[in-house]
């Protein structure tokens, strides 16, 4: 049987069907969780995906993180589940104070889309280690509230930890210190990430396949797991 | 009847954008000596009877956990009973 | 005091604010004459609004009349003219709905909201026949780029298009963005969806079945825009500006996603007889469309209509433009289950009324009688005029001021060729559209195979098969003032074109009629004119158009805007693995062109430069755009084709300055023989396109065309290696004859600067 990866869908998620794609290109079953789900469907891993949940109208992801399904994520990701947090779901991350450090509006107050070069700096990760080190890959970025801050305390000790996982490179699209694009958890469960790999898995819709090994990174930790 | 008004603000050492748009604005428009521009909001909270006890302490936390994001910004919060 | 029906019957000779509602005088004796008594202050209300042009298309239905008279026959139509939106069949069990409608003065007014709310407009639309929106697209004009009021509005009207849509998870995968004059002070804001669904998911704004129920879903009814469809959209803007400026519509973009979803559960869950959605006019159209498409009546109880502002008056609510709002007729036995889902989505919903036997549209408040009518005179039968229209008696001179040689000083030494290609591509219009499209989603949904700058957007419908659609909207409106007929017909032959290029077969026309004052006869011989040649020419093209929208009163004072028939074209190909680029290939491919130049220049991209309008605009061919339609999906079936790209705007300069662009490879070039350099890049003759070809192919894609009899012409080759011997080693170059070399950054430089120097980095 392969792998369960939950998909959690939060009054304005754009991305999920997306992320449910990617989940099967990498070979694994996309499993859809809804934000009032009581319980998780014995996923092996979970995406956040992409979008304006609740409208992001607080703060994006400020409201995502009350969600009685993401209580349940909270606590299982401090005891290792596996958990992606693209764009949106990076910033629901940071608000639930699973990841350090948060997503501020854009230095030049646009939304942005774009195909963005990033550098690959940590595959330390359950979420990267199908890169290599160092390797750089090009995928789709677009948001409006996507500079990464976090004092320099925190940038210090992430990059000493090697817990960013991408830089942008190229030129910085969203005014991030230290051109962050990710990072993880202490533990390397958690990874949060502001471009969009599940926009990068299939020639015809993506500028490359960068997106995919994101994907099947987890698999290898859950297969090895079980 | 309470009325509480919170107001966020980002913290001093975040990069405020908006805030440094309008503080360019200003300059343009004429206004000389603008040393700085923080973009906030505010929250206007109408309540049924005063704030006070367990009600006071909830708002108080909620401020800080829900209308504010303790890593970026700052709230002040203010009762009017 | 609410003016009832009783007080209606009993006070006969009240004095009513009918022509500040806009109503014309004799409009308002026949509103009497419908009811047999004056209209309670509801109902003037309701047919004030309906009668406006804006929703009664008064002035227009004559003309447009000719779009189903002429259609072509064709069985791709499963839903014609006169529903929210036409819908085609692509095959499979797949069908399409699109429609581009204009959102003018409310983007002019307030540019972000205007504009956003355009997204939301149409996207309903969409919803309302059963579809899943899939892509968006926005064919934008303003006045002159450098222009302060151009700088006002148009990064507003992007970010308000990026903001809704981006937020509302649709892909933006095209559009148009032109700066000229004649747009000063009335910006076009046009805006397209495209929805996909299964044959059995269509379903009509028609309110069936007594005792059925009428539910109102989706945001709260407060004051936004109340008058805005009469006021904003059908009069024209004073010097003073306007008298009863109407509160601008704010739209809430997360609102119209959930109401997306809950929509589009309710309707597959089956639990919906009828759906209309709230544009403008609010709840006075859609109760008075769906009770008229319907075969019976409606009884409505709008008191219980759920407010955002609770002092409303009657009046007010059934003229609020209140945006996310959507109307549903449903079964009593299955409210439970609709109002269930619509809970699961946090869209409140209430039931407002029921469908009566009666054929009256009858509406109370608070227990008193409001509003009595028969339903189709508010909805479909208003009225209907022939306006007196002429040629104007500038057109001739326009005419016959063409840019010969001898009027218009043309470039010819190589120097002067090589600056006049950097002047194009630079120049605003022409210029690299991403500082506008980089603030559009156009990945979300991992449906998107072509977007913007490519010449047509294509999406994936179906991930099983690969079945998908393009689409494409065009106008040259310096074509359509210089010659009306035949500028509909280039605009049309333009869109076709795009969608053909790209491998998609046209199946489908929409359109944008943005015109003047219909009330200035030269203005209406313009649009009778255009509605003309555009349904001619979508006869002799075979596709028939499907819906569309007509925006009237675009000017200031006596001065109206270009003509402006903005001409959507949708198409289908069977696999979207097969279509064709724009991007060339690979060193050793073969450039070709098809189809033949001539000294084309009126209306050019070139005259515009110069700043001359005048002559006659480029023939039109459709025997020859047919052929070169056949051989583009022909050539994409087959696998013949590498890349391809359209010539239009600036020529074949332009377009292979494109093509390099997105492949990022040189190439060399040789003007043909027999035909001025200048001619052959820069003339902006129809029927034409730039088609690579491996080498491989060269032979079965030659005889193809020759077969066909369609001119094809080598004049170039995919080179990443002429750096070294123009001076520039390690770099791509594009070498035009021996007549002048560009590095491939210093056309992108060139390219990507103007737009963001004009509106900022």
């Amino acid at each position: 049987m392969s792998a369960r990866i939950g998909v959690v869908t939060f009054p304005g998620s754009l991305d999920d069907a997306d992320a449910a794609r990617a989940i099967r290109i990498a070979g694994a079953t996309p499993v859809a969780l809804w934000h009032g789900d009581a319980d998780l469907h014995n996923v092996d891993a979970v995406v956040l995906p992409g979008g304006f949940s609740y409208g992001d109208y607080l703060r994006c992801g400020a409201i995502a993180k009350f969600a009685p399904v993401m209580s349940l994520i909270i606590e299982k990701a401090q005891v290792g589940l596996p958990v992606l947090g693209i764009c949106n779901g990076f910033q629901i991350l940071c608000e639930s104070h699973l990841l350090p450090g948060a997503l501020t509006r854009n230095d030049h107050q646009h939304f942005i889309c774009r195909d963005q070069k990033l550098r690959i700096e940590s595959t330390e990760t359950l979420w990267t280690k199908d890169f290599s080190p160092g390797q750089e890959i090009v995928i789709p970025l677009k948001n409006g509230e996507g500079g990464y801050v976090a004092s320099e305390a925190t940038l210090d000790e992430l990059f000493a930890e090697n817990r960013v996982i991408a830089t942008y490179i190229g030129g910085n699209p969203n005014g991030s210190y230290r051109d962050i694009a990710g990072i993880s958890n202490k533990a390397g469960n958690v990874v949060g990430l502001m471009p969009h790999p599940e926009h990068a898995v299939e020639a015809l819709t993506g500028p490359t396949t960068d997106g995919i090994p994101f994907f099947t990174s987890v698999l290898k930790s859950l297969v090895g797991a079980s | 009847m309470a009325r509480v008004v919170v107001n966020v603000a980002l913290k001093p050492e975040i990069l405020d954008p908006q805030g440094r748009a309008v503080q360019g604005a200003l300059g343009r428009l004429g206004l000389i000596g603008v040393s700085d521009v923080r973009q906030g909001k505010q929250f206007i909270i109408e309540l049924d009877g005063a704030l006070e006890g367990e009600r006071a302490e909830l708002l108080h936390k909620l401020a800080g956990e829900l209308l504010s994001n303790p890593v970026i910004e700052d709230f002040t919060l203010t009762v009017e009973n | 005091m609410i003016d009832s029906v009783e007080i209606a019957k009993g006070n006969p000779d009240t004095s009513q604010p009918w022509a500040e509602l806009g109503l014309k005088q004799d409009e308002y004796e026949s509103i009497k004459q419908i009811l047999g008594r004056r209209p309670t202050s509801s109902e003037l209300a309701m047919y004030s609004v309906m009668w406006s042009e804006h929703c009664s298309y008064k002035s227009s239905k004559v003309h447009l009349r000719q779009f189903g008279d002429k259609a072509p026959k064709t069985d791709a139509l499963l839903v014609g003219i006169g529903e929210n939106a036409g819908v085609v069949d692509i095959g499979a069990g797949w069908a399409v709905t699109f429609k581009v409608e204009s959102h003018n003065h409310p983007s002019y007014v307030e540019p972000y909201q205007g504009a956003a709310t355009g997204v939301g407009g149409i996207v309903r639309d969409i919803i309302s026949m059963g579809a899943r929106p899939i892509a968006v697209m926005d064919p934008l004009r303003f006045g002159p780029a450098d222009a302060p009021d151009t700088r006002r509005v148009l990064p507003g009207v992007v970010a308000g298009i990026g903001g809704y849509g981006n937020c509302l998870g649709l892909p933006n995968i095209g559009g148009e963005l032109v700066f000229d004059e004649s747009y000063a002070g009335n910006p076009l804001v046009n805006a397209l969806c495209i929805g996909s669904m299964k044959h059995e998911d269509i379903h009509l704004a028609s309110a069936k079945g007594v005792g059925n129920l009428v539910v109102l879903y989706g945001a709260r009814t407060g004051g936004d825009g109340i008058g805005g469809v009469s006021v904003l959209a059908s009069e024209t803007f004073d010097a003073d500006g306007p008298a009863k400026r109407p509160s601008v519509q704010v739209g809430d973009p997360f609102m119209e996603k959930l109401l997306i979803e809950a929509t589009l559960e309710v309707l597959h869950a089956g639990l919906v007889e009828g759906i209309q959605d709230l544009g403008g006019a609010g709840i006075s159209c859609a109760t008075s469309e769906l009770a008229s498409n319907g075969e019976g009546g409606m009884h409505v109880y709008l008191d219980r209509v759920l407010l955002r502002d609770a002092s409303l008056s009657p009046e007010e609510i059934l003229m609020s433009e209140s945006q996310e709002r959507m109307c549903a007729v449903v079964t009593p036995e299955k409210i439970d289950d609709f109002m269930a889902l619509c809970k699961k989505w946090d869209v409140e919903a209430v039931v407002i009324g029921e469908v009566t036997g009666t054929g009256r549209l009858v509406i109370e408040w608070h227990g008193e009688m409001i509003v009595d009518v028969p339903p189709r005179s508010v909805a479909h039968d208003g009225p209907v005029y022939e306006r007196p229209f002429h040629r104007p008696s500038w057109q001739d001179a326009l005419q016959a001021d063409a840019p010969t040689a001898q009027r218009l000083v043309r470039p010819s030494t190589p120097e002067e060729l090589k600056q006049t290609l950097l002047d194009l591509i630079s120049s605003p219009n022409l210029a690299s559209k991403s500082w506008v499209t980089s603030q559009y989603d156009r990945y979300v949904m991992g449906n998107t195979i072509l977007a913007q700058p490519e010449d047509a957007g294509m999406i994936r419908v179906d991930e099983e098969s690969g079945l998908g659609v393009a689409i494409s909207t065009d106008c040259n409106s310096r074509f359509a003032k210089l010659d009306p007929y035949a500028g509909a017909q280039l605009a049309l032959v333009e869109s076709y074109r795009n969608i053909s290029v790209a491998g998609a077969k046209p199946l489908a026309v929409t359109n944008c009629l943005n015109f003047g004052s219909p009330e200035d006869p030269e203005v209406m011989w313009q649009f009778a004119q255009a509605t003309t040649g555009l349904a001619d020419a979508c006869l002799e093209l075979g596709i028939p158009v499907t819906g569309g929208n007509v925006s009237f009163y675009n000017q200031t004072g006596d001065s109206a805007i270009n003509p402006t028939p903005v001409v959507g074209v949708l198409g289908v190909i069977d696999d979207v693995d097969r279509r064709t680029p724009m991007a060339w290939g690979d060193d050793g491919d073969l450039i070709y062109i098809l189809g033949d130049s001539f000294d084309e220049f009126a209306g050019s991209e070139w005259a515009y430069l110069q700043g001359h309008l005048g002559g006659l605009p480029p023939k039109v061919n459709f025997a020859q755009e047919r052929l070169l339609s056949e051989i583009m999906v022909a050539a994409s079936r087959d696998g013949m084709i590498t890349a391809a790209h359209d010539v239009s705007d600036g020529g074949v300069g332009v377009a292979i300055t494109e093509m390099a662009l997105r492949a990022n490879t040189g190439a060399r070039f040789w003007i043909p023989d027999n035909i001025d350099p200048f001619v052959f890049l820069f003339s902006e003759s129809t029927a034409r396109a730039i088609a690579v070809i491996a080498r491989t192919e060269e032979l079965r894609f030659t005889e193809m065309c020759a077969a066909r009899g369609m001119s094809a012409t080598r004049f170039g080759v995919v080179d990443s290696g002429l750096g070294i011997d123009s001076g520039y080693p390690g770099e791509q170059v594009i070498v035009i004859d021996s007549l002048f070399t560009f590095r491939v950054e210093e056309l992108r430089e060139a390219h990507e600067a103007t737009l963001p120097a004009l509106f900022g980095g």
